[in-house]
C-alpha cells in the first residue's frame, strides 16, 4: 500500500495543544516538509518564541531553543555565527517580533544574519489572551484596546515586510497566507525559498504569514479566515517586498 | 625598595607614555609594576595623569596620595600634586610652562624648561622624554643605559628617526 | 622566566579568553570597559574568531545565549547598569544550564552614575542579577593577572557546573597596566557537552534548551536540581586569599582593588604595631563562609572594606554570626578608599577594643 500522507519526520509525534481553527498548525506542517525535503533535520536548530508558539520545541522534531520574549533573532545569531554549518530559524509571533523584539528583528536583519525567520502576523497577543499587538488593526477591539486601535492614541500598526524590505542586509521579505489551499501551497513555497536561501548564504529570509486566532478574534474558524481576507489583507498586502541576496560587498 | 611617582600635565604631553615607559622598563628589570591611568572624558582633552609604583616589594595599593616623584607638565598639575608629595620627595617642573616654584622645604625641587629645550632642538613633542632623562639623572630609579635600551627597543626599526630623537632627548634631560 | 607582557586589566581578559578557547565575543560598547571590544575587535579575526558588536546589551546577552547553547565558548562584557539590561538574559541562560562568561567592570551608580571605579555592583553580581531562584559563579580579580587567570578559570568552572560563571572586575582593574604571566595558569579537565543544540547529525535525539516548564513540580526539581550543582560549587570551588591572619586582632575583609589598599594599609598598621590581616574573598558566590567562621573565633573585630555604600558587609555579618563585631568602611560614586582613610579607620576601631 502507497503512503500518500504522513507526518512530516521534522514533527514530533504530539498532539498540538493549538486553538482549533488557529492557522500554526499549518505553518508548523509546511516549516517541518520543507525542513524534510531539504534534508536538513540532522542539522537544524530552530528557536521558539514567547507567545503561542511557546512550545514549538517540543513539536519540531530537531534540536530546539527556547528563548526570551523578542529575543529569538539574538541567540539565533549566536548559533549561527558559532556554527555557520547549522541551518537556524526562527519562529516569532507578531508582538515577539515586532513589538518588544524590534531591535533584534531589524539589526539581525541589517547585518543580513543567514538565517530564516518565520513570522506570524495575527493582529493579536494570543497567549495572554487577547491584548492589542503591534499589528492590531485601525480600529481592531482587543482587551487593551477595548474602544477600538486609535491611531491618535495607541498610533498605526507596523507593516513589517516593507519596512525590512528596506534594509541591505535582507534577501527575502514575503508575505503570504494559509487561508486557502492556493496560499497553502504558495506560502509553502516561499518557506522553502527561505530556507534554500540560508543554504545558498544569501542572508537573512522573513517569511511573514497572516493567521487567525479565532479564540481571541471571538469569531468561528470560518469567519476567521473571512475577517482575515477582508481585514488584514487590504491593510497587509500578500506579496514579495524583497527578493535577491543581502548586500555583502564590502567595497 | 619601592618608588611612586604621579605623572601629571595636558592631553597630548605624553604623560601617559611616560608613566608606561617607566612601567615597563620596571617590568623589564624584574620588578613589580603597576601603572594606573585617570580615564573617562578627562583623557580627551583637558588634564591628564598617571601613578605609576616600582617595587621590590609585592605593589599593594595601585593609587597613592603622596607620591616619592611628582612630574609636572602644567601649573594646574603643579598646583594639584605638589602639596601631597611625599616629604623627601623629588618635584620635576617643566619650567617653560609651570612660572612658578615650590615654597616646600622638606622636598627636592628641580626645574628644567622641557619643552623650551624641545623646541630649540628640533624635539618638539619630546619635553616629556627629556623630562625622562632629567629623572634618570637625579633619581637611582633606573640606569640610564639600560631605560635608553629598552625605550629604542620598543620603537620599531623602521622608524629610525624615531629611535634618535627619543635617544636625544634623554640625553638632553639627563645632561642638562 | 615566562615572558610577561605590561596590559590593561581589560586588554588581560580579552587576551586570557582567546587563550581559554573563548573565540566569541559580543559586546556593546560602555565605559570603562570597552578596550574588551576593541581588544576583541583587532584580535578576533587574526585566531579566526568573531567580535560581534551587538545592538543593544540585552542583544549581546541574547547572541551569548546562542553560541552557549551549541556548547562553544563565548563571553559577553559590560559595566554595571549594561550588566542591569543583561540580566533578563542571564537569568534565562542560568535557567537553561548553559555556560558561559559575562565580565562586568564596575562603575559608579545608581542610574548613569559615573564612569570611575565601584564595588556597589556587589548585590546585583550576588543576588539579584536575574529573576527567579539562581546562582552565577562571581570571581572577583585583585590585580591584572587575575584578571587573566580568573578569566580562565570562570570559562572551566562554568564548563564544569554548567552555569553561567561573572568576572566582577571594576574600573581601576580594568584602566590600570600590570605585567601578566599567560603561562602561569592551569587548566582544568570539562565536560564534554552532550546536552548542546549542535546539530543532531544523525547520532542522537533532539536537544532542547529551554528554561520553561509549566508544572510547578517539574520546575521545582529541576530548580532543585541544579542546587545541589550549586552546593558541589560551595564545597569544592571556594577561593580567598589570607594575608596576616594568624595573629590579627582586626581582620579586614575586601575584595578586588579594595583588598590592595587594604594590604598597603596593614603594612603601615603593623608598623605602627596594630596586628591587622586581611581576608580576601576571590570567590564572591560562593562566599568564604567557612574560613571567616573560624576566623571569628580567633580575631577580635572585622572591617568589611568596599567601594559602596556597604553591600559585602552583610555576608561578612552572615558568615560571622554574631561572634564578632562586623563593622563597614566605605567610599562609593567612583571615589576610591585611600590607604590612610583605611589606616585611619582602623586605628579607629583598635582604640574601641
Amino acid at each position: 500500500m502507497k503512503t500518500v500522507f504522513d507526518r512530516p519526520q521534522a514533527l514530533t509525534d504530539v498532539p498540538l495543544h493549538y486553538c482549533p481553527g488557529c492557522t500554526h498548525g499549518i505553518v508548523h506542517r509546511l516549516v517541518a516538509e520543507v525542513i524534510d525535503e531539504l534534508g536538513l533535520i540532522d542539522t537544524t536548530v530552530g528557536i521558539a518564541p514567547v507567545g503561542c508558539s511557546v512550545f514549538a520545541y517540543n513539536y519540531f522534531n530537531c534540536d530546539m531553543i527556547e528563548a526570551a520574549h523578542g529575543r529569538a533573532p539574538a541567540v539565533a545569531t549566536g548559533v549561527k555565527r558559532t556554527h555557520p554549518e547549522l541551518t537556524v530559524f526562527t519562529y516569532q509571533g507578531d508582538g515577539d517580533l515586532a513589538a518588544i523584539g524590534t531591535a533584534e528583528t531589524v539589526h539581525s536583519a541589517t547585518r543580513g544574519e543567514n538565517i530564516t525567520v518565520i513570522f506570524i502576523n495575527n493582529c493579536i497577543y494570543g497567549m495572554t489572551g487577547g491584548q492589542m499587538a503591534p499589528t492590531t488593526l485601525p480600529g481592531q477591539v482587543t482587551t487593551t484596546s477595548p474602544y477600538g486601535r486609535s491611531r491618535k492614541i495607541q498610533g498605526s500598526p507596523i507593516r513589517v515586510c516593507e519596512m525590512l524590505s528596506t534594509l541591505d542586509g535582507v534577501a527575502l521579505a514575503t508575505r503570504v497566507a494559509v487561508d486557502c489551499p492556493k496560499n497553502v501551497i504558495n506560502a509553502k513555497k516561499m518557506i522553502k525559498k527561505a530556507f534554500q536561501n540560508q543554504i545558498d548564504g544569501k542572508g537573512f529570509s522573513i517569511v511573514e504569514v497572516l493567521s487567525t486566532c479565532p479564540t481571541n478574534w471571538g469569531l468561528s474558524p470560518t469567519d476567521a479566515l473571512q475577517w482575515l481576507r477582508d481585514n488584514m489583507m487590504p491593510y497587509y498586502p500578500l506579496g514579495t517586498y524583497k527578493d535577491s541576496e543581502a548586500v555583502r560587498d564590502d567595497a | 625598595m619601592t618608588t611612586t611617582m604621579i605623572f601629571a600635565g595636558s592631553g597630548g604631553q605624553g604623560i601617559q607614555f611616560s608613566g608606561k615607559q617607566m612601567a615597563k622598563t620596571g617590568m623589564y628589570m624584574d620588578k613589580n609594576v603597576t601603572f594606573l591611568p585617570s580615564y573617562g572624558p578627562e583623557m580627551r582633552g583637558g588634564t591628564s595623569n598617571c601613578t605609576v609604583i616600582v617595587s621590590d616589594e609585592e605593589i599593594g595599593s595601585p593609587s597613592v596620595s603622596n607620591p616619592d616623584l611628582l612630574i609636572a607638565m602644567n601649573l594646574p598639575s603643579f598646583d594639584k600634586f605638589e602639596p601631597a608629595v611625599k616629604a623627601g620627595g623629588t618635584i620635576f617642573c617643566d619650567s617653560t610652562l609651570i612660572d612658578k616654584k615650590s615654597a616646600r622645604e622638606d622636598i627636592k625641587a628641580v626645574y628644567i624648561p622641557a619643552t623650551g629645550l624641545a623646541n630649540e632642538n628640533g624635539l618638539a613633542g619630546f619635553a616629556n622624554v627629556i623630562i625622562l632623562g632629567k629623572i634618570l639623572k637625579e633619581t637611582c630609579i633606573f640606569d640610564y643605559e639600560a631605560f635608553t635600551n629598552f625605550l629604542v627597543s620598543s620603537i620599531p626599526a623602521t622608524k629610525a628617526a624615531l629611535i634618535e630623537k627619543n635617544k636625544k632627548a634623554l640625553e638632553l634631560g639627563y645632561n642638562y | 622566566m615566562a615572558k610577561k607582557v605590561l596590559m590593561k586589566g581589560n586588554e588581560a581578559i580579552a587576551e586570557a579568553a582567546i587563550a581559554s578557547g573563548c573565540l566569541h565575543f559580543f559586546g556593546y560598547p560602555i565605559t570603562p570597559q570597552t578596550e574588551i571590544s576593541e581588544y576583541m575587535a583587532k584580535r578576533m579575526p587574526k585566531v579566526g574568531g568573531l567580535c560581534l558588536q551587538a545592538e543593544s546589551e540585552v542583544a549581546a546577552i541574547n547572541m551569548l545565549m546562542g553560541a552557549a547553547a551549541t556548547g562553544s565558548r563565548a563571553m559577553t562584557s559590560s559595566s554595571s547598569p549594561g550588566i542591569a539590561l543583561k540580566s533578563e538574559g542571564i537569568s534565562y541562560i542560568a535557567g537553561c544550564d548553559l555556560p558561559c562568561l559575562i565580565v562586568n567592570v564596575q562603575r559608579g551608580g545608581p542610574g548613569l552614575g559615573g564612569i570611575q571605579p565601584s564595588q556597589s555592583d556587589y548585590y546585583q553580581a550576588t543576588r539579584g542579577v536575574g529573576h527567579g531562584d539562581l546562582r552565577l559563579i562571581v570571581l572577583a580579580p585583585s590585580s591584572v593577572q587575575e584578571m587573566a587567570s580568573l578569566t580562565a578559570e570562570a570559562f572551566d568552572l562554568a564548563d564544569i557546573y554548567r552555569m553561567p560563571a561573572m568576572l566582577l572586575a571594576d574600573g581601576a582593574l580594568g584602566q590600570m597596566m600590570e605585567p601578566v604571566d599567560f603561562e602561569a595558569f592551569p587548566k582544568r579537565e570539562t565536560p564534554e557537552k552532550t546536552w548542546a543544540t549542535n546539530g543532531m547529525h544523525g547520532k542522537r535525539a533532539k536537544n532542547i534548551v529551554n528554561s520553561l516548564y509549566i508544572d510547578p513540580n517539574v520546575l521545582e526539581n529541576t530548580v532543585r536540581e541544579r542546587y545541589e550543582r550549586y552546593a558541589l560549587l560551595e564545597e569544592n570551588e571556594v577561593k580567598y586569599e589570607e594575608y596576616m591572619t594568624d595573629d590579627a586582632d582586626i581582620v579586614l575583609v575586601a575584595f578586588g582593588i579594595t583588598a590592595r589598599i587594604c594590604k598597603s594599609a596593614i603594612t603601615e598598621l603593623r608598623e605602627a604595631g596594630i596586628k591587622v590581616g586581611l581576608l580576601r574573598p576571590i570567590t564572591l558566590w560562593p562566599f568564604p563562609k567557612k574560613v571567616l567562621g573560624e576566623l571569628a573565633d580567633k580575631t577580635k573585630a572585622f572591617l568589611s572594606v568596599e567601594m559602596s555604600m556597604g553591600q559585602m558587609v552583610d555576608d561578612v555579618k552572615l558568615a560571622v554570626n554574631g561572634k564578632k563585631p562586623v563593622h563597614f568602611f566605605g567610599r562609593t560614586g567612583g571615589v576610591i578608599p585611600s590607604v590612610e582613610e583605611v589606616v585611619s579607620e582602623t586605628k579607629k576601631l583598635a582604640e574601641t577594643l
